[in-house]
């Protein structure tokens, strides 16, 4: 731990994946790939007692997350504590069991948005991509949305096999009504890791997507905004994760596990604390695992005497693991980084497009099963 | 005038919107979908002002007097006009 980390301000972000059961299957998805081997789910009493707990420390910005979060029962509840302890409540959804009398309660307990994703503009891709039949669905649920007057964030995962459809999909955006679309570049953390050689879009399908939201957000001036998320293997400095680690996002894993990043579960030589026994306040404060990462006293060169440390935070610990194999390193986005060229190699292999012959690896509790054995 | 208020304008706060006070922060903030906006102190004893009803000429006599001082009318407009670019408020004459 550093000795010389200050206090740490509140953890403003608090995400909860209430669970790790899902409708869909997504290639794509960040969940661990070992998510069928986690513990039992907390309970309704020990969620409410998190929220009490972080919202004491300052917590304000609430994502109810999984998994799909709709596949708890008691999920109305949980919102309404929440809004009723100052939270602003995102629900983030495949849209998969939001009926209307669900949607209708849920607005009743004050829950405050809805992101809904899909996985491409045509019921084809979406339920290919998802390796579900949820399109039709899917549009419905954007429909009730809309009557119950819920600010719509459309959220889409980008990747080699939709990126070209952006203008498609902005298109679908705009006749569904959302007021915020995400094209989220995929981000390789768990099953989108394991997929990664499949998934990688080459630099000139990255460019058309970025030439086809510029021109689409020209046409719709303020009544959408569109947030599109850089993939980063294909920039030149790391992103700046989190804001650090342990310094103001906090979530809570299906069985009690807190984290300082939702996919930092992956990292090795962690004690991560649970919920069960610990407050959120001593695991914040106090536990190893969050201070680790706290201030720059962990870093090592080229971050250490780098100016834009204190911008980047030196990227992202998980990928910086994930590529290098110690999360201490710099992340190998960054070109300052002697790593770097496990990023550009990989950016030049999608450009080949090799790998397209092998299967996407979906989501499911039964390769989970395998690829943890 | 050119920002589309003016004195009688009544400014409410988007729905998307909502305003609290944070103690943690010790700040107003603006919350919308996944996001915060963390307001310095005039902003938010203006924005809170804003309720749909009050004309900015009432909100800048309400300021004045709750703070003691006067001139605030200019300053109050252009927070206003720039809540109004940014979509914070809407205004009806």
């Amino acid at each position: 731990m550093s000795g010389t980390a200050p206090q740490p301000g509140p953890p403003l972000w608090l995400l909860l994946e209430l669970t790790y059961r899902c409708p869909l299957h997504c290639a794509f998805c960040y969940n661990p790939l070992d998510f069928a081997r986690a513990g039992r789910e907390l309970d309704t009493e020990d969620w409410l007692r998190v929220l009490r707990e972080a919202r004491a420390l300052g917590a304000v910005q609430l994502g109810l997350s999984g998994g799909e979060p709709l596949a708890r029962e008691d999920l109305e509840t949980i919102v309404a504590y929440a809004r009723q302890l100052g939270f602003y409540t995102n629900l983030i959804t495949s849209g998969v069991g939001l009926t209307e009398p669900r949607i209708a309660a849920l607005k009743a307990a004050g829950l405050d948005h809805i992101q809904l994703s899909f996985q491409d503009s045509t019921r084809q891709m979406n339920d290919f991509l998802s390796s579900t039949r949820t399109f039709d669905l899917k549009s419905k649920v954007a429909a009730l949305i809309k009557k119950y007057e819920f600010p719509m964030v459309l959220n889409v995962v980008l990747h080699r096999l939709n990126i070209g459809h952006v203008e498609a999909i902005l298109g679908m955006a705009e006749r569904l009504g959302a007021e915020y679309v995400e094209l989220a570049n995929t981000q390789y953390y768990g099953w989108a890791w394991h997929n990664r050689e499949q998934l990688m879009p080459s630099r000139a399908q990255v460019e058309r997507a970025e030439a086809a939201t510029r021109e689409f957000r020209q046409r719709m001036g303020a009544r959408m905004q569109i947030f599109f998320v850089v993939p980063d293997y294909f920039e030149r400095r790391p992103k700046a994760c989190m804001r650090g680690l342990g310094s103001m996002f906090l979530t809570v894993t299906p069985d009690g596990t807190a984290l300082p990043c939702h996919a930092a579960r992956m990292l090795p030589g962690f004690e991560f604390p649970n919920v069960r026994s610990s407050s959120v306040a001593q695991l914040w404060i106090e536990s190893e695992a969050f201070n680790r990462f706290r201030g720059d006293a962990w870093m090592k060169e080229p971050c250490r005497s780098c100016a834009e440390k204190t911008k980047d935070f030196g990227g992202c610990r998980c990928q910086a693991y994930l590529l290098t194999g110690d999360a201490a390193n710099a992340d190998p986005v960054c070109d300052l980084s002697p790593y770097h060229s496990l990023v550009t190699d990989a950016v030049a292999r999608a450009e080949r497009g090799g790998a397209e012959a092998k299967p996407l690896v979906f989501r499911n509790v039964e390769n989970s099963a395998s690829l943890s054995r | 005038m050119a920002s589309g208020i003016d004195a009688q304008s009544r400014p409410l706060l988007e729905r998307r919107f909502r305003l609290q006070w944070e103690a943690a922060q010790q700040a107003h903030v603006l919350l919308y979908p996944e996001g915060m906006i963390k307001l310095n102190s005039s902003a938010g004893e203006i924005l809170k002002r804003c309720d749909g009803a009050a004309t900015i000429a009432e909100i800048t006599a309400d300021l004045e007097t709750r703070f003691a001082t006067s001139g605030l009318y200019a300053d109050v407009v252009s927070f206003l006009a720039m809540a109004l670019s940014k979509q914070w408020i809407a205004v009806t004459p």
